[in-house]
């Protein structure tokens, strides 16, 4: 059988700045394993621009940032089997795996870090009454066949969702010449990031209809219009709010779910907020030398963010293989939140294990102004930081440093709370 | 004093700007977190702008690619992106194509280059 110090499932953006970054510790026995026929994951398809401001200081498109990381891996030798479908993890960490030249392979891993990204939520989750006609996708099915098949998949459209590739979407078709009539967004706020609603709705003035949904689709073999209704604070359809449009295609963009089949083959406990595995400040999760990062882990909006939380799943994992365990799991401590944010990534810390700094990333569960979001240790406030709004659509961040927890060695509680300022 | 509040779109950030002007002139923006939101407020009240990305068809890529995607090398003004894509429609280029080789060398008049922003072998 076959033997590497880390295994990498997935050469998105996520594996391969883990690999990149494990590397850089010192690790050489790296391989990353990826279904698709090319590196870079799902920026690939993403051709807009807006990625890598912070990390470049430029402004890239998905598939320029993608091979900046690519480019590290191959100039670093670290090794990679493309065409290649990971099956099972087992808990002591035997990675099978699929692919034309080697058949099934199974490899034995000293470490395994997630980086298999996320899905589409799909419509059968939706609920939507009618036939089931042609003219129906996922904006990120619709964005692959423009962007890479180069097949315009309809002429007249309508999108239920607002999440970011849905809005990337309407931009994409109308230049494309299809007439988008309108976005219909079952919450009272947008699921994708302002920018977005600025250059991809504003700029060509599309509608966007917040807590409205589409309660009919008409057509039989192929979609010829939906109806579209505002929906009251449970998300039921107000009667007599009905609007008709017609279209041959309706995108769905409902969000993005955390792709964690082979992670509950080996075992691994997830959060059932994120669907993600639950993390310690490693980004190790529940088993013993299986890290994870990326889109798999939470889903993100920005790729710097998943670089950068990659490449600490990389670095800890090289030093797993090194060193081992650094301490038993005892001294893991939840970070309870309040008033607001749905989970945090990680989801405990043990403060013996704490670097210098350390990235606490969440999100809040609805939109929120004028706020104070602060660190509690054992009731003491620690850190305060305001913020203007908050949005479920945009990811928040604190940064906890060590010192923070030098003044508390018998700690017991760490809360991260919201409040009004 | 005239004030105009925008959402800075050059990053994923999205910075809340507000920018005042004073008889058409900027005088401030504030709200950005990094020096090129103040560039963009100031952009998007007199000139704005865009870069455009788009994809145009490849031929004999190695691996059947159908597609390379491409981008205007720098913004252009926000009222010629209908010009530059309708100008991309119907070009095919010949694999092997590299990020930064440039697709079309003055998209619609503008000036700016088109670029790949793939590697097509
Ligand atoms: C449409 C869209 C638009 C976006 N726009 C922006 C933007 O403008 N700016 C920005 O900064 N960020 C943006 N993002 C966010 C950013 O692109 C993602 O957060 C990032 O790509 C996530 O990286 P990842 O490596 O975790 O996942 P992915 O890119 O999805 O990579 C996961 C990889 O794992 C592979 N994989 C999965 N399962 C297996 C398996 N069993 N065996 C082998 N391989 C497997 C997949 O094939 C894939 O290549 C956007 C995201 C999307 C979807
Ligand atoms: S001001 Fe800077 S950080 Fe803020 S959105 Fe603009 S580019 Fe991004």
């Amino acid at each position: 059988m076959e033997k590497y110090n880390i295994v990498i499932i997935g050469g998105g953006p996520a594996g391969l700045a883990a690999a990149s970054a494990a590397y850089d510790e010192g690790e050489r026995s790296i391989l990353i394993l990826e279904r698709d026929k090319e590196l870079g994951g799902i920026l690939n398809q993403c051709i807009h621009n807006g990625f890598g401001l912070h990390t470049f200081k430029e402004e890239l498109t998905g598939p320029e940032y993608a091979k900046r990381f690519s480019d590290q891996v191959a100039e670093k030798k670290i090794e990679y089997r493309l065409n290649t479908m990971v099956m099972d993890i087992s808990p002591d960490r035997m990675v099978t795996a699929m692919n034309r030249t080697d058949g099934l392979f199974t490899v034995q891993a000293g470490a395994v870090i997630l980086a298999m990204g996320c899905r589409e939520r799909s419509r059968g989750a939706l609920n939507i009454p009618g036939y089931r006609p042609a003219g129906i996708y996922s904006a990120g099915t619709a964005q692959r066949l423009v962007n890479i098949e180069g097949y315009m998949p309809g002429r007249e459209v309508v999108i239920l969702g607002s999440g970011d590739i849905g809005l990337i979407m309407a931009r994409r078709m109308t230049l494309e010449g299809a007439k988008v009539k309108v976005v219909a967004e079952l919450m009272p706020y947008s699921g994708g990031l302002k920018r977005n609603i600025v250059q991809c709705l504003d700029d060509y003035g599309i509608p966007l209809k917040l807590s409205h949904t589409v309660v009919d689709i008409q057509g039989k073999d192929r979609v010829t219009g939906v109806t579209i209704a505002e929906v009251d604070s449970s998300n039921k359809p107000v009667p007599g709010t009905e609007e008709f449009y017609s279209c041959d295609t309706l995108l769905l963009s409902v969000g993005l779910l955390p792709e964690n089949e082979l992670s509950k083959t080996a075992g691994v406990a997830l959060s059932r907020i994120t669907n993600g595995p639950t993390v310690n400040e490693q980004l190790e999760t529940s088993v013993d030398g299986i890290f994870a990062c990326g889109n798999v882990l939470h889903v993100h909006d920005l790729v710097d963010y998943v670089s950068e939380e990659a490449a600490m799943a990389g670095r800890n994992a090289a030093r797993f293989v090194r060193e081992g365990r650094i301490s038993d799991r005892s001294r893991e401590l939840p970070i309870h939140v309040e008033g607001g944010p749905r989970y945090t990534v990680p989801c405990t810390i043990d403060p013996a294990r704490i670097p210098e700094q350390l990235t606490v990333r969440f999100r809040v569960g609805s939109v929120m102004k004028n706020r104070y979001v602060s660190v509690y240790l054992d009731g003491e406030r620690v850190l305060r930081r305001r913020r203007q709004i908050m949005a479920p659509g945009e990811m928040e961040e604190l940064v906890f440093k060590k010192s923070m927890f030098e003044a508390h060695p018998d700690l017991q509680n760490i809360t991260i709370r919201v409040e009004e300022a | 004093m005239e004030v105009r509040n925008l959402i800075c779109i050059n990053c994923p950030m999205g910075c809340p700007l507000e920018v005042t002007l004073d008889g058409g002139e900027v005088v401030s923006v504030t709200g950005n977190t990094c020096p090129r939101g103040a560039e963009y407020g100031r952009k998007e009240v007199t000139n704005p702008t865009r870069i455009v990305t788009s994809s145009v068809l490849v031929a004999h890529a190695l691996n059947g690619e159908k597609t390379v995607s491409c981008k205007t090398r720098t913004d252009i003004p926000k009222g010629r992106i209908f010009d530059v894509v309708k100008a991309l429609k119907g070009i095919t280029v010949e694999a092997p194509v590299h990020i930064g080789d440039v697709i079309l060398p003055d998209a619609a008049g503008t000036g700016v280059p088109v670029v790949a922003t793939k590697e097509i072998l």
